[in-house]
């Protein structure tokens, strides 16, 4: 099996084909078609190693990413997101946006 | 909570009795006579701010900017000699829309060395003038020379790509921001060019979008989670340290405590874990200087100050990072929302980080303030309540909607005295 992330990241290579993606719109479009359990299984895998993930990457070049190196960033991104429905809104949707949609259009790589 | 002094009259309204301390209609937000005036009265006498120069950054650069609500697309372009200029986005030949990419009505951007129309293959320099036309023995007298794109005034404020649709600048742009404006003339916007734009639909008028982000009273009620349960309490107030009204422009400054001083429950673990969040990176790299008209009030300890540049534009700037947003009018009961978080460039995966959490908390955020609009506009359209006690924390929701009716009397006496 091919694997996406750093070797002393495998133990996250499960969430790896789900949550390695490269835009914010496509991480919002799986938290929102997530369910809480689904969530919750991520962020409680992921955030007791998250300050060593953003370390670990910290260490390359921001330019000049490994493939590998790369995933794990946007593992990082996918928490963020993801965090904010785990600790702040206890369920995918942000609470009382109603039909409301903002779409980013535009942001930096990676 | 602290307490900031009131202005001597005894509030921030009172300090500016013009406005006197009345309810008010909302009538402007819901009225399509209303929103018809409004696109000459204001959208054709004010200069509109379009983009950044960071758009276009080379010569040749261009983009192009719909402004429904003065039925006007508009060409922006770094022309040969590097300056900024902006023309109607018109073919002469026969109409058609110059610059575009899949869909004619919506807006492009990207690198050319002259402008070259589909329809035809008519070409226009970046300077706007005609320079080819396809078999040009076939037609009579076409005299080149007068037939350029149509210019549009355009100028530049500290990175800031403002137009001006109607026919004569009534005044210079630097004389028509003012002041209290041009006091943040060394703000390095230019330092914060790692941006994040933001688009939106919203199903209401776009005062009302504008009145949510020029007021702080709403944020305990309708955002009680931007504060973790832990360290949430009823009946919170809010009190901004300074309000400030220059001509049709608005400023409110807040106090804001430096992140990590706070109690470890008065964040969330994400907040803690990438220092970043809510207002943005706890720490950013130094800017050096500051000018003195980033903080008008002298508001210490200092957190944000948020600028709203009449008529539909607002700029709010915190510690080493700032936000635009600019809402466009496309119907008397929609408009769309652009918004442009801007960073400087993260020079390692860390600070990239904590640019994507304030990015995405923003828009969590902006979304519950964006999910009110369609309630609020309908019940606006019931007219069942025709007036509406505004407080002095939203002084500047009271000057909007003033300066919006006051420029539409403006137009509409010119008007009555031009047919005399």
């Amino acid at each position: 099996m091919t694997t996406l992330l750093p070797a002393v990241f495998a133990e996250l290579e499960p969430y790896a084909p789900t949550w390695c993606l490269a835009t914010e719109a496509e991480r919002w479009r799986q938290r929102h078609s997530s369910t809480m359990d689904e969530l919750t299984r991520f962020y409680d895998a992921f955030f007791p190693r998250l300050e060593q993930a953003i370390e670990y990457c910290n260490t390359f070049a921001l330019d000049d990413l490994p493939a590998e190196v790369a995933n794990l960033v946007r593992l990082i991104y996918s928490l963020v997101i993801v965090a904010m429905a785990i600790e702040i809104f206890q369920q995918p949707r942000t609470v009382d946006a109603a039909d409301a949609i903002l779409d980013r259009v535009r942001e930096p790589t990676p | 909570m602290a307490s900031w002094p009131k202005p001597t009259e005894g509030s921030w309204t009172q300090h500016y009795p013009d406005l006197g301390t009345a309810p008010v209609s909302f009538d402007d937000c819901v009225s399509p006579e209303f929103y018809e005036l409004e696109r000459e009265a204001i959208f054709m006498r004010a200069w509109l701010n379009v983009g950044r120069v960071e758009q276009v950054p080379r010569v040749g650069s261009y983009f192009t900017k719909n402004v429904e609500v003065a039925n006007a697309s508009i060409i922006v372009v770094r022309d040969a000699d590097g300056a900024v200029r902006a023309f109607h986005n018109v073919c002469r030949h026969r109409g058609n829309r110059l610059m575009w990419n899949d869909f004619p009505g919506e807006e492009t951007e990207g690198f050319c060395r002259q402008f070259v129309c589909k329809y035809h293959g008519w070409r226009y320099g970046l300077d706007g003038a005609l320079t080819f036309i396809q078999q040009e023995s076939e037609f009579f007298d076409v005299d080149k020379a007068m037939n350029g794109l149509a210019p549009v005034h355009c100028d530049v404020w500290n990175g800031f790509i403002f137009v001006y649709l109607g026919e004569e600048p009534r005044q210079e742009l630097r004389e028509f921001l003012g002041p209290m404006i041009t006091a943040l003339d060394e703000y390095p916007f230019d330092k914060l060019s790692e941006h994040y734009d933001f688009v939106a639909h919203n199903n209401s008028n776009w005062k009302l979008f504008a009145d949510a982000f020029q007021e702080y009273y709403h944020v305990p009620s309708l955002h009680p989670q931007q504060i973790p349960p832990a360290v949430r309490r009823p009946n919170m107030s809010v009190e901004c340290a300074h309000f400030q009204i220059d001509g049709p422009h608005r400023v409110v400054s807040t106090a804001g405590a430096r992140r990590w001083t706070l109690p470890p429950e008065a964040m969330y673990p994400i907040e803690r874990a990438t220092r970043s969040g809510l207002v943005g990176p706890w720490e950013t790299p130094d800017l050096g200087p500051l000018p003195a008209g980033l903080n008008p009030g002298g508001v210490q300890p200092w957190g944000i100050s948020n600028f709203q540049i009449f008529p539909n534009v607002e700029i709010l700037i915190y510690g080493g990072w700032y936000l635009v947003y600019r809402y466009w009018p496309k119907s008397p009961g929609t408009h769309r929302f652009e918004a442009t978080l801007g960073f400087h460039p993260a020079r390692n995966v860390r600070e990239r980080v904590e640019h994507e959490v304030a990015a995405v908390v923003f828009k969590e955020f902006a979304l519950q303030d964006a999910g009110m609009l369609g309630g609020t506009q309908a019940a606006l359209e019931t007219r069942v309540v025709d007036e509406f006690p505004l407080s002095d924390q939203e002084l500047l929701v009271r000057h909007f909607h003033a300066e919006v009716a006051a420029w539409v009397e403006h137009y509409r006496r010119d008007r009555i005295a031009v047919k005399a």
